[in-house]
């Protein structure tokens, strides 16, 4: 704000249209957790949208790696092989690119699989049937073969666990035609999404976070209710702010919450924008809220060259150019394989000063250097 | 080939056929043609009959051998003192060094995934021992005593586990992927599988620098040990590797440590036909089945398989059933396998056995092995006050090694290689 110019337009109509056109999307979160009293933490949300769906429609079935008698590697689908036996929830062996592939063919053929990678670094073995397979069907089939599957699963860096196993793969999935990419954060997004996904007609990819299964939210009873569901390529504003925006998903929405509160009490208002979904990707949403606080912090933790971050700069600068009163800053993963030391892995992932920092550098409140990109 | 006119009916477990009490065969001299293990193998004719799945204990070798009770008591292979002791100082090792990672990982000593070995020493000490220098091991992620066996100094791996600069990867890997060059350890793979594919490109390597580049020594090709698990038999890349390695005659050796469950997978559960070793013979390469909770078996079949490919003969699939004593990861809660089932192993300790076998033929006396373990104690007490004392990588270390040629991360705006720039080497150069 020191001494840049706004540039805006004035009020065409052409751009009051538009703004009114955006502004649902950005009014719409005003009514999450309305009233919250009661708390469920995202393995909850996601156990409990697995049983309601499969309760609710006999073709969706659970295939995975130990989501049986295991209950789930991460104990996502404790107890529903006791609920819906062994026909309905299936202990695969190690093969991903064998059930991934069973699973899109079943999906081909009238069922509704929910495949489970145990990680989704797993589901590089599998990932032939997720694109070419499930991705590409209906278009190639002139919506004949409809593929509708959920892929879901932990993405993202997790701890100490070396760089095979920690890694985010939203902009692999999120550059593919024919597929949704849905990143939850809170146990409301679990919940509303992967119900959203199991019901969805297209394949999805369902990108949950292995650090955040544990994490506790409040939540209203219309979350609650077995009919919910979140519109897929609808965004969430989690905190109004005027001064600066940050776009981030998954477990990043909660480090940018946090930075947002840092800022706040250095006078710097922070709008967080949770994505939800990466793809189809809310564009209106975003430069909403771009236009409101003309600048704009990426924030993922995934690497930072072809990344969301890149392409949700690229929707900005498309259709929000004058509205930016500062560059875009982008805090993403370091451009590295995941060190295993703990020292060095939490160099490589972005810290909510890293926010702190990018967001003050486009509030130009910042005299710290330009430092690592992580 | 000889191999290629094996049919899989022929086949049988020279462990299983050798449990009669008859004296193992002197293993074939180097350079002798393969019809000699191919006689080794066929041994015992088409006697056994393999009854199908039992189910009250996943004990895969009552599967193959047909419950035999007598087999406890079969000879073992003729070891010299020297390599009794040499055997057991390894499994102790690896022993040892497993427990000391538990405690240092419940005192937060390392992190993430730590997959432990106990139970499954005899496999590791029993192939790699027998290795050269320039012989090659791929492991899997529970990888710590493949390195020990392999030579990588006890110190240099707990450093890794520590995360610290010292590591045999300077913490850069971890827990699940030691690697170290000196030693021709090609890495821990996490992933199920993946390790199969390198291995045999290894063993691809060998093969074409002995033939191609004329570069191996006098005593044949460099081998490859792939190392990997039960579950892992499910998966493609076995299959796929299995057929080249066997198309190519590469010098490879497929180790599969069936400890019979997949975390919390039961092989029985996984596994159409859970007879491992039989999918050797469908690839015409020999499958051997042994029991990998004796070490001294496991070398002989290990000795075979090694010496085979070393004279270019090609693959060998070597089913070792084991188990391990802890859970998959120390993460695991362990809850599906059966008591009964654990306590049956755990009769069959391997270290445990050796020992009354090294005291029982006077190879050793009981103070003897003694002053071994208390030799590994101080080892791995001294590889955690190294591990402990040494520094944390340096922020220097975060954007090295990414590339063999760091000017892999390009030029930068002011036209010089990001490499270049001397905030590169700090460790905080945008990049």
């Amino acid at each position: 704000m020191l001494g840049v110019a706004r540039r805006r337009l004035g009020s065409g109509c052409v751009l009051s249209q538009l703004a009114q056109a955006l502004r649902p999307a950005a009014a719409a979160p005003a009514r999450t957790y309305s009233a919250a009293a009661k708390e469920i933490t995202v393995r909850e949300a996601l156990n409990t949208a697995l049983d309601e769906e499969m309760s609710a429609d006999p073709s969706v079935f659970l295939m995975g790696e130990e989501v049986g008698e295991y209950q789930g590697a991460y104990k996502i689908s404790k107890g529903l092989l006791d609920k819906y036996g062994p026909d309905r929830v299936l202990d695969t062996p190690i093969t991903e690119a064998g059930f991934t592939g069973i699973g899109v063919g079943a999906a081909y053929h009238g069922l509704r699989p929910i495949v489970e990678f145990m990680t989704f670094n797993f589901s590089m073995q599998a990932i032939d049937h997720i694109i070419n397979s499930a991705a590409k069907s209906n278009y190639m089939s002139a919506g004949q073969i409809s593929v509708p599957i959920v892929f879901r699963g932990p993405n993202g860096a997790a701890a100490g666990v070396g760089a095979q196993h920690s890694q985010c793969y939203a902009a692999w999935y999120a550059h593919v035609p024919g597929l949704k990419v849905l990143a939850p954060y809170s146990a409301e997004d679990a919940r509303g999404l992967l119900k959203a996904a199991i019901r969805d007609p297209d394949p999805v990819v369902f990108l949950e976070n292995e650090l955040l299964y544990g994490e506790s939210f409040p939540v209203s009873a219309e979350v609650l209710d077995s009919s919910f569901c979140l519109p897929i390529g609808k965004a969430k504003i989690e905190r109004q702010g005027k001064d600066v925006t940050i776009t981030a998903f998954s477990k990043m929405v909660g480090y940018a919450l946090q930075a947002a509160d840092i800022l706040a009490k250095e006078g710097i208002s922070a709008e967080v924008i949770n994505l939800r979904s990466i793809r189809p990707l809310d564009r209106a949403a975003i430069n909403a809220s771009v236009r409101k606080t003309n600048r704009l912090v990426t924030v993922e933790e995934g690497f930072p060259q072809h990344g969301i971050g890149a392409e949700i700069c690229m929707s900005v600068v498309e259709d929000s150019f004058e509205y930016l009163d500062a560059p875009v800053e982008r805090i993403a993963g370091a451009d590295v394989p995941m060190p295993y030391a703990a020292n060095l892995e939490r160099m490589a992932v972005p810290q909510v000063d890293d926010i702190v920092r990018a967001a003050k550098r486009a509030c130009y409140r910042a005299a710290v250097p330009m430092a690592a990109t992580a | 080939m000889a191999a290629a006119s094996f049919t899989a009916a022929k086949f049988l477990v020279p462990v299983a056929a050798r449990s009669g009490g008859e004296r193992a065969p002197p293993l074939p001299p180097v350079g002798a043609s393969s019809s000699s293990f191919a006689r080794t193998l066929r041994r015992g004719g088409g006697a056994h009959h393999h009854p199908r799945l039992r189910t009250a204990l996943a004990v895969s070798s009552d599967l193959v051998a047909g419950n035999k009770a007598a087999q406890a008591a079969a000879t073992h292979p003729a070891v010299t003192r020297e390599e009794a002791l040499e055997v057991y100082e390894d499994m102790v090792l690896g022993r040892v060094f497993e427990d000391m990672c538990a405690q240092m990982y419940y005192r937060g000593k390392m992190f993430g995934f730590v997959h432990l070995y106990n139970g499954q020493e005899a496999v590791s000490t029993g192939f790699i021992k027998l290795l050269n220098q320039a012989d090659c091991v791929v492991s899997t992620y529970r990888d710590h005593v493949h390195a020990l066996s392999k030579g990588v100094p006890p110190r240099n791996v707990m450093a890794e586990l520590f995360g610290k600069a010292t590591g045999c990867c300077r913490g850069q890997g971890g827990s699940m992927h030691m690697f170290s060059a000196p030693h021709n350890l090609l890495g821990g793979f996490a992933f199920i599988g993946e390790g199969i594919p390198v291995a045999t490109g290894a063993a691809f390597a060998a093969k074409y620098r002995h033939e191609v580049l004329k570069e191996s020594g006098p005593d044949g090709l460099d081998v490859t040990l792939a190392f990997f698990g039960d579950g892992t038999c499910n998966n493609g890349q076995f299959f796929e590797c299995l057929n080249m390695a066997q198309l190519w005659k590469l010098p490879i050796v497929f180790v599969v440590e069936n400890n019979l469950w997949a975390i919390g997978m039961s092989h029985l559960r996984a596994t159409s036909d859970p007879e491992i070793w039989k999918k050797g013979p469908s690839f015409g390469m020999p499958g051997v089945h042994v029991d990998g909770m004796d070490v001294l078996k496991v070398r002989e079949v290990a000795k075979e398989a090694i010496e085979r490919a070393r004279r270019g003969e090609g693959p060998t699939l070597v089913e070792c059933e084991t188990y391990r004593f802890r859970g998959h990861s120390l993460a695991d809660p362990d809850e599906l396998r059966k008591p009964d089932e654990k306590t049956h192993y755990a009769a069959r300790d391997p270290i445990t056995a050796l020992k009354k076998y090294i005291i029982e033929e006077n190879l050793a006396t009981e103070s003897e092995l003694k002053s071994i373990e208390k030799k590994i104690d101080d080892v791995v007490e001294e590889a955690v006050e190294f591990a402990d004392a040494s520094p944390h990588p340096p922020r220097s270390q975060l954007l090295e090694n990414v590339f063999a040629d760091p000017k892999g991360f390009g030029i930068g705006p002011d036209g010089k290689y990001r490499c270049e720039d001397p905030k590169f080497t700090q460790g905080t150069a945008q990049v």
